[in-house]
């Protein structure tokens, strides 16, 4: 347990004014501006909306600017800050069928209605540094294929869906868990897990959905869809009595395409795994997704393996990194009276294991 | 549900909520302005997003989006309201004021001075972003593996 301390006010506020100067950096240098980093650092911005699950660009690069650069304080500035806002309300489900994408590519089809779009994507780059940008480079215009308005496509799983080889997700019409409200409790259902994978952290989700691809806890997962665009937000406004547009998000959004059950009612299905998530952020995407599936083993009626990945409490109590933040860096905070009695422990078993082996100690 | 004047009204309010800065900026280029009381000082605030399990499926709750709001009545009774994206005072109220004077027979030259330009904007960014998808759009072929086939 840490204990409150008094004294160092003085020390607390030149660290801060220090702190101050070093975010600055070489004075002989610009400074960047926050929309500098929304418009040069987008993916960054991403996720930190994404992990900070606040969607603000503008918030998102400011916090990244105070931050200094590390995300993880960035999250947690725009965690606290998201909890001084009024809730106005929740918004319809988005309708990601209707977005207008950047990209969408699919791993199982080569051919499909809408087409195959790379979008801005580093799939493809070699990897090797590019010099050019050091250098005062002016960045190539793309020639656009033609201009008119973005078609609505239709979702790979659909076209599953319509030949029956692969399971349904039905709108049950039930209200969801929001675990912005109600603390995170176990049995979690589809929905709070979502909710809490959406927001976890990329490393971790990372580091659970490539556990799955190596054995722990295996889903063989395909990439039946990955979809970056932009989408409708609509909300009903109680004083207008009808449900507007406040607005559009970009979203990325994966879902995964997995090996089949079946029961003595239903013949052998390829199952779903999905992810969704804020900004262009396909890798949490796409980690999101196999972490989904890979939770609803029980659903699906597969063996536990013991996989940590399968593991519904570690996997929701472990991926927040504001939450692990919080307790792993607490521990450098003020322990004086732990520690004390920590040493007079110590000090006794010492003396007690001398007295009982005098020789030892001649 | 919405009949036709709804209909219109829920588009220029979609419109007024994704650009409010530029809405904010038109307004006072067309020397928008009408006295008017306040019934809610622009308030910023958050809406929680949701999203479809598998896409298709039950809601869950997928994170916050900033949004601002605002509404106020016009001496001839017209009660206008904001909702846009982000933190945007001045925007809410633009927006706010769009949508009374939309209500009265200003509504022409609101239509033409602030969301014919807001739509066409608009309609201009999402064509040339759509264009540029397009011109990443790919025909991949199928190699055949290990064979000379």
């Amino acid at each position: 347990m840490y204990v409150a301390v008094k004294g160092g006010e003085r020390a607390i506020e030149n660290a801060h004014d220090w702190l101050a100067e070093e975010r600055r950096g070489d004075r002989d240098v610009a400074e960047l501006t926050v929309a500098q980093i929304r418009e040069q650092l987008a993916l960054a911005v991403n996720r930190v909306m994404a992990e900070g699950s606040l969607y603000d660009p503008d918030l998102a690069a400011l916090a990244i600017k105070q931050a200094r650069g590390d995300l993880i304080e960035a999250v947690f500035l725009i965690r606290a800050y998201r909890t001084t806002l009024p809730r106005f309300g929740y918004t319809a489900p988005v309708d990601t069928g209707a977005m207008r994408c950047d990209r969408r590519i699919s791993a199982t089809y080569k051919d499909l209605p809408g087409g195959q779009v790379l979008g801005p994507t580093f799939d493809y780059t070699h990897r090797l540094i590019d010099f050019k940008l050091a250098a005062d480079g002016q960045a190539p215009e793309v020639r656009p294929a033609r201009e008119g308005a973005a078609e609505p496509v239709p979702h790979v799983t659909g076209f599953l869906n319509a030949e029956g080889l692969i399971e349904t997700a039905g709108d049950d019409g039930d209200a969801p868990g929001d675990l912005t409200r109600e603390p995170l409790e176990l049995p979690a259902d589809r929905a709070l897990r979502l909710q809490a994978l959406a927001r976890a952290d990329e490393g971790f989700t990372l580091g659970m959905a490539y556990s799955t691809q190596r054995g722990y806890g295996r889903t063989h997962a395909f990439v039946g869809e990955l979809r970056i665009g932009a989408v409708a937000v609509e909300m009903e406004v109680p004083e207008l009595g009808f449900s507007i547009e406040i607005g559009e998000v970009v979203l990325t959004e994966c879902e995964t395409v997995n090996q089949f059950k079946g029961s003595k009612t239903e013949p052998p299905q390829f199952t779903r795994g999905y992810g969704l998530v804020f900004g262009q952020s396909e890798r949490k995407a796409i980690s999101m997704s196999l972490v989904d599936r890979a939770l609803r083993w029980e659903e699906l009626g597969e063996d536990d393996t013991g996989a940590p990945a399968q593991d519904a409490e570690f996997v929701l109590y472990h991926g927040d990194n504001i939450q692990a933040t919080g307790f792993l860096e607490h521990i450098k905070l003020p322990h004086y009276v732990d520690f004390q009695s920590e040493l007079e422990l110590i000090r006794k078993l010492r003396r007690e294991a001398v007295e009982a082996v005098p020789e030892a100690a001649e | 549900m919405a009949d036709a004047p709804s209909e219109n009204r829920r588009r220029w309010m979609g419109l007024l909520a994704r650009s409010p800065a530029r809405a904010a900026e038109l307004a006072a280029e067309a020397g928008l302005d009408a006295p008017h009381t306040l019934l809610r000082h622009p308030e910023i605030g958050s809406v929680m997003v949701r999203g479809r399990v598998g896409a298709t499926g039950g809601a869950f709750n997928l994170g916050e989006m900033t949004v601002t709001r605002c509404s106020l009545r016009l001496a001839s009774g017209a009660v206008g309201h904001g909702y846009v994206q982000g933190r945007h005072r001045e925007g809410a109220r633009a927006a706010a004021l769009i949508d009374a004077l939309m209500q009265t027979p200003e509504a022409p030259r609101v239509e033409a001075g602030v969301l014919a330009r807001l739509r066409a904007e608009e309609a201009a960014c999402r064509a040339r972003r759509a264009g540029k998808a397009a011109a990443t759009k790919v025909e991949f072929f199928t190699m055949t593996r290990g064979e000379n086939a």
